[in-house]
């Protein structure tokens, strides 16, 4: 057993520390919460291709680094720690390069990979519809073969990122004979074809972060087919193992935690700072101890995987634990706030740059998205503990 | 013992369910927020006609002689609709501050005015620290022949922006530091002097800032004795936290009903998710939480409507509440996946109400030090 890094992994953190901390004294962006899926700055995202940080764990032959889901977990951990604005290459980098590195066929990973790891291809996971969330085998989004093409036609939503995407990774009905779960194929294809229109949804935050995404009659080419038709839903399976796995399940909100510290080393009260009270040091100790555990959940994750298994029910496992703790640092941050935690980021006098607000709202979704955590705690009871399904 | 609503109380309340009902639809609540003002003068007025602004006030002064038992109960049905603008604050912190601690003089000149709906009050008692402590006041009113000057700075004091009168808490006495020498005053809103900066906060109410430069008050404006206020204070935030709690009670009590309508309606797995035990759990839990706010809540009203001492009581009711109301929002959010986390769900209006009353007069810390008080510890 051995709990360090190597050598290498601690000057791969020291080095993705220092760029960070370089972009931010340059003036190039602020940190902040949620900036790996709200933070879309292209420019950022192409700094960070030219480093070779985007497909880091890809094989070196599709132009990746061949390096380990650990070195994988050290850079998105630091981007997190940083807030660093992230988002127009997360999804594509952590499971949709992935994905056709696996499943794509020769032709796929030459022309879709290059695009990914030059940072150019924002992709929208087009998965749920409104009627069909947890339960994602029973959509009804379909895609009809005609000739060298397939026609798509139906609903998706909650699209996070929808209106900046130029691809869509689309999750769609071939055969609505077979059983639910043995119809469904993946494709990836360009969200500008005719047919595809993008309605944002304002969230509870009151931002703009997902979106509806209608298909009327869109003609793709087969070539947009990934894996092997009708075999999709055993692919997106394991393709969500990989969307569970990240240090963003715990991290999202770092930004709020370190400014929480510092507001408490700096606000006095009775002539004393905040941080020397008992009950303030009690309650940030304890979001530090829930951190470090996080922390260890998502190593492990990163361990499994770089041992080449997916990662399942400890993915669960890491995913239910991480946004819980999410949710109880912004309930935290906001009580130790008091009456200056409800203003808004907009409002005179608002601490900690409203990060406490915006945690406090966002998080909500966090426990959603990606697999609801009763969904993860089922895994967990049958993949993990072997228990009876009812 | 009896745990039941009278009939009137029975009637009252299903008068407001319906009145709220039919005046503040969600759209409606959010246009009244987006507003400038905060609150609609027609149903401002309207409200006024049934009688709410009074409700609680002796008949002499234009009231209904209702009890703080009965005004609860409307408090609950205001929670429930989100009901926006300053009849909290006209009416909790202004009308029955008055009652309670006014001269004949003050009560004859205020209370019929705030019964007929023709004067918004407020009361401005928080400063920079945030804090419900006598320490935290340092707003100074200083003598000046026939009146007292103002000089200060009060921070989230609701509605203040619309408000014709203020109750400020300040202190008379600079030598002092703690509850001795605090006075609270009846300021015109509209006194030169007086600037106010409306804050952007998580429930779209308006709690301003209000800077008092140089405001010159008549002394006859005193409202209770000189010197001696902060236990009037007390009162105050006593009495707001449980009608804050009572709102809550309104808040999740609808959250919970909305849940559970949305698991018998929502289906995945070709089955009603509230068919799925872990979601059967959640309510459950819910509805605990909900009905162990809704005891504390009525008990602690009931006791201050019948002038019984119930420090302990308001203080459990308060931080139960607080963190109930927490946990009631979350799971409602969890279950009702997505959907919940939009601006045009409604949901999100109490998700937001709930934090902002967590954190007024009073968070579960707060009530948790009264109690251990209470405990003699
Ligand atoms: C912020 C955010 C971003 C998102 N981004 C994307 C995206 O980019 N692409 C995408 O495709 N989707 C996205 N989603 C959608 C997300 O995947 C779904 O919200 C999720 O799968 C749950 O589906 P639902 O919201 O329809 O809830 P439902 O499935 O209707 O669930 C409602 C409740 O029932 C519970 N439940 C359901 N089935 C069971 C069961 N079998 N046992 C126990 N409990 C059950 C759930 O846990 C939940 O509590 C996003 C969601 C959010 C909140």
């Amino acid at each position: 057993m051995d709990f360090r890094l190597s050598e290498e992994q601690e000057k791969f953190r020291q080095e993705v520390r220092d760029f960070l901390e370089g972009e931010i004294k340059q003036g190039l962006w602020q940190p902040s919460c949620d900036a790996w899926i709200m933070g879309h700055d292209p420019e950022f995202t192409k700094r960070v291709s030219q480093r070779g940080w985007i497909g880091l764990t890809w094989p070196k032959e599709y132009g990746g680094q061949g390096r380990s889901f650990v070195d994988r977990l050290i850079l998105t951990e630091e981007m997190l720690r940083y807030g660093a604005p992230a988002a127009c290459h997360w999804f594509a980098d952590r499971q949709i390069g992935g994905a056709i590195v696996h499943y794509g066929t020769e032709e796929q990973r030459k022309e879709l990979l290059p695009k990914i790891l030059k940072g150019e291809a924002y992709v929208g996971l087009g998965m749920s519809e409104p009627d069909a969330g947890s339960d994602l085998a029973s959509l009804k989004t379909k895609a009809v073969g005609d000739g060298d093409y397939y026609v798509i036609d139906g609903q998706k939503t909650w699209t996070s990122g929808g209106s900046r995407m130029n691809w869509i990774y689309l999750v769609a009905r071939t055969d609505p004979d077979a059983p639910k779960h043995r119809g469904i194929s993946e494709f990836i294809i360009d969200a500008s074809l005719p047919g595809i229109a993008v309605q944002p949804i304002v969230d509870i935050t009151g931002g703009v972060h997902f979106n509806e995404v209608f298909f009327e009659n869109v003609r793709i080419p087969k070539k947009c087919l990934i894996g092997e038709e009708n075999r999709g839903f055993y692919q997106v399976l394991n393709q969500l193992d990989y969307e569970r796995s990240g240090m963003e399940r715990l991290m999202a909100n770092y930004p709020l935690f370190k400014a929480l510290i510092q507001y408490t080393k700096e606000t006095k009260r009775n002539g004393k700072p905040l941080s020397e009270e008992p009950v303030i040091r009690s309650k940030l100790a304890q979001l530090k101890i829930e951190l470090e555990i996080g922390r260890l959940h998502m190593y492990r994750v990163a361990v499994v995987m770089d041992e080449g298994r997916a990662p399942n029910w400890e993915s669960s496992m890491s995913k239910a634990y991480g946004t819980a703790f999410e949710q109880r640092l912004a309930n935290t941050a906001i009580e130790i706030l008091g009456l200056y935690g409800q203003l808004s980021p907009q409002s005179k006098w608002v601490p900690v740059q409203g990060m406490a607000y915006h945690s406090y709202l966002s998080s909500k979704g966090y426990s959603l998205q990606a697999g609801t955590s009763e969904i993860l705690k089922n895994i967990l009871a049958l993949r993990k503990l072997g228990l009876p399904t009812g | 013992m009896d745990l039941a609503l009278s009939e009137e109380q029975e009637m009252l309340k299903k008068m407001a369910r319906d009145f709220l009902t039919d005046k503040f639809p969600k759209t409606v609540v959010k246009e009244i927020e987006e507003s400038e003002l905060g609150y609609s003068p027609e149903s401002w007025r309207e409200m006024a006609e049934l009688g709410w602004m009074g409700l609680a006030l002796p008949e002499k002064y234009g009231g209904g002689d209702m009890s703080f038992l009965d005004l609860a109960v409307l408090l609950e049905e205001m929670g429930r609709a989100c009901l926006p603008g300053p009849y909290f604050s006209t009416v909790v912190l202004g009308g029955l501050t008055i009652l309670d601690a006014g001269s004949e003089e003050q009560k004859q000149e205020y209370l019929p005015k705030i019964a007929s709906g023709e004067t918004i009050f407020t009361l401005a008692l928080t400063e920079f620290s945030a804090r419900y402590d006598a320490a935290a006041i340092e707003t100074k009113a200083t003598t000046d022949k026939d009146a007292y000057i103002l000089n200060g700075t009060k921070l989230f004091v609701p509605d203040a922006h619309v408000a014709d009168y203020m109750l400020v808490v300040a202190r008379t006495d600079e030598k002092s530091k703690g509850e001795e020498g605090i006075t609270i005053f009846i300021v015109d809103a509209k006194s030169p002097g007086i600037s106010y900066t409306v804050l952007k906060t998580i429930a779209n109410d308006k709690l301003c800032e209000v800077v008092f430069d140089q405001v010159k008050v008549p002394k006859e404006n005193v409202l209770g004795q000189l010197n001696q206020g902060w236990s009037e204070v007390q009162k105050i935030i006593q009495r707001t936290a449980v009608a804050k709690c009572c709102e809550m009670v309104g808040c999740i009590q609808q959250a919970l009903d909305m849940t559970v309508d949305y698991a018998k309606e929502r289906k995945q797995y070709d089955r009603p998710i509230g068919s799925f035990q872990v979601i059967q759990h959640y309510c459950a839990d819910m509805v605990t939480d909900v009905d162990g706010t809704r005891l504390s809540t009525y008990q602690a009203a009931w006791m201050l409507s019948e002038g019984l001492s119930c420090t302990q009581e308001v203080a459990i009711a308060k931080a139960w509440a607080g963190e109930a109301c927490q946990r009631v929002m979350a799971l409602a959010h969890q279950i009702h996946g997505a959907i919940g986390v939009t601006i045009d769900h409604d949901l999100q209006y109490y998700t937001r109400r709930a934090k902002a009353a967590e954190v007024s007069f009073g968070d579960a810390n707060f009530y948790r030090e009264i109690v251990a008080q209470e405990m003699r510890l």
